[in-house]
């Protein structure tokens, strides 16, 4: 349950910001990565933006993200560990 | 960018080579655990290694008095007891949480601590119980989320923490001296919020290397192979190979979040028993936020399946398939012991990946 999904900051405001993951916009607290900016990739565990990470890390991340969700046979997908590729908006 | 998975496999089988002996190395987390068995490294791995899967899963490790009390507190009717997915099938010795919501009872599921503080604010007549499991990567977000309580003064919102610290549960494994482990392949989002610095006592005190990795591939076969490295110059060190996300000294803001809300103490592990200073209880200042007080419950007795094999599972002494009961009395859908509760616990992932080669049914 530590996976942490990286996604890009689109909108800022005080301590929230909207993380775009791959298509998917959530609204997450920036309370434990201050430093994050609009455009900045940031890791998003449990509701909360918890690191910054550079663009390349982010984007090999997501691809070998969407390759093992492709792989999953679709009877295994939606259990709670592949949760946050398909984290809603809460 | 990490070098390609042929060249680490090939760097990996002549390290091993070199090295001669069989070599243990324990992974750590959940997340690694389940990457290894999805990709298949077991089987691209030099006969010589060994991955043993250490106690990182949360979920797996939550005692059963505390799901025994999170099922007391939930049953009554005034409570909305909030908390992440996995939890919902864990057994307690009174039943599990989704047992007790098909019975009608407010089990909400969340993916946010913030949610849980949002369900209070929205439901001001109801009492909003956070069930908080998670390593130091979870964590923070609990203590953002009792922050927010107190500053918003929100009487109907309770936590029932049972949050827990990594490296004490290594420590104790290797105290205990029954598991012969050449290294840690350590956390990478726990370490994200520690820093890489929290495995130095393990590298200076039981001489033992310790390598942070991201749970792609390429960085588990990465940590392996420095892991490797180290050990045939026979130099235990701290490295970590998850420099894209993981500082030597953490997320200071959410240590601080920590520190603030949290105070360490002793916590008990399913299937391992009680490991000091390996669990956060809420700090004196906010223990008006602490269910159990809130609803006045105790803590009651927890009782394991006598045949059930988790404990040494998680330390390494047997592989899931020595145990009896698994794949027979225990399955992922009616799980016995605590490894097969969670998708990230060491007997549901032997199951769902390694099971049809080895299981006596061949189902």
């Amino acid at each position: 349950m530590c996976l942490a999904v990286p996604g890009r900051i689109v909108a800022a405001a005080a301590d929230e910001a909207t993380v775009d993951m791959q298509g998917n916009r959530l609204r997450v607290s920036t309370l434990l990565t201050p430093e994050a900016r609009i455009g900045d990739w940031v890791l998003v565990h449990a509701g909360f933006a918890i690191s910054t990470l550079s663009e390349q890390d982010a984007l090999e991340t997501w691809e070998y993200l969407r390759e093992i969700s492709a792989l999953e046979p679709a009877e295994n997908r939606g259990e709670p560990d592949e949760a946050p590729l398909r984290q809603r908006e809460s | 960018m990490s070098p390609g998975i042929d060249t680490l496999r090939s760097d990996l089988r002549r390290l091993c080579e070199r090295v001669g002996r069989r070599v243990q190395i324990m992974e750590v987390c959940g997340t690694h655990t389940v990457s290894i068995f999805r990709n298949g490294l077991r089987a691209l791995l030099p006969a010589n290694l060994r991955l043993i899967s250490g106690p990182g899963c949360p979920v797996c490790v939550t005692a059963q008095r505390h799901i025994d009390a999170a099922l007391t507190i939930a049953a009554r009717p005034e409570v909305v007891l909030a908390t992440y997915g996995d939890m919902l099938r864990v057994p307690g010795r009174l039943g599990s949480l989704e047992g007790l919501k098909a019975r009608g009872a407010c089990v909400e599921v969340i993916q946010s601590a913030r949610t849980a503080v949002q369900l209070a604010r929205n439901f001001p007549s109801r009492k909003v119980v956070f069930f908080a499991v998670g390593f130091e990567t979870t964590a923070p977000a609990t203590a953002a989320a009792v922050l927010e309580a107190a500053r918003d003064n929100l009487a109907n919102f309770t936590v029932l923490p049972c949050h827990k610290r990594v490296v004490p549960a290594m420590e104790m494994l290797l105290e205990a001296g029954d598991v012969l482990l050449d290294g840690f392949l350590c956390p990478g989002h726990v370490s994200v919020i520690t820093g890489a610095q929290v495995y130095r006592p393990l590298v200076e005190r039981f001489g033992k290397g310790c390598v942070v990795a991201g749970f792609e591939p390429a960085q588990i076969l990465l940590g392996l192979v420095r892991l490797l490295h180290q050990i045939e110059a026979r130099q235990p060190a701290l490295e970590n190979v998850y420099a894209a996300a993981v500082r030597d000294a953490g997320n200071p803001v959410a240590q601080e979040l920590l520190q603030r809300v949290f105070v360490i103490r002793a916590a008990t592990w399913r299937a391992l028993g009680e490991i000091p200073a390996s669990g956060l209880e809420l700090a004196p200042a906010f223990e008006r936020f602490d269910a159990l007080r809130r609803f006045d419950s105790t803590l009651g007795p927890d009782e394991d399946d006598p045949a059930c094999r988790c404990g040494d599972v998680i330390r390494g002494l047997v592989q899931p398939d020595e145990c009896a009961l698994f794949a027979h009395r225990c399955t992922p859908s009616a799980p016995v012991g605590p490894c097969m509760v969670s998708s990230e616990g060491t007997c549901a992932a032997w199951y769902k990946y390694q099971r049809t080669a080895r299981s006596p049914l061949g189902v």
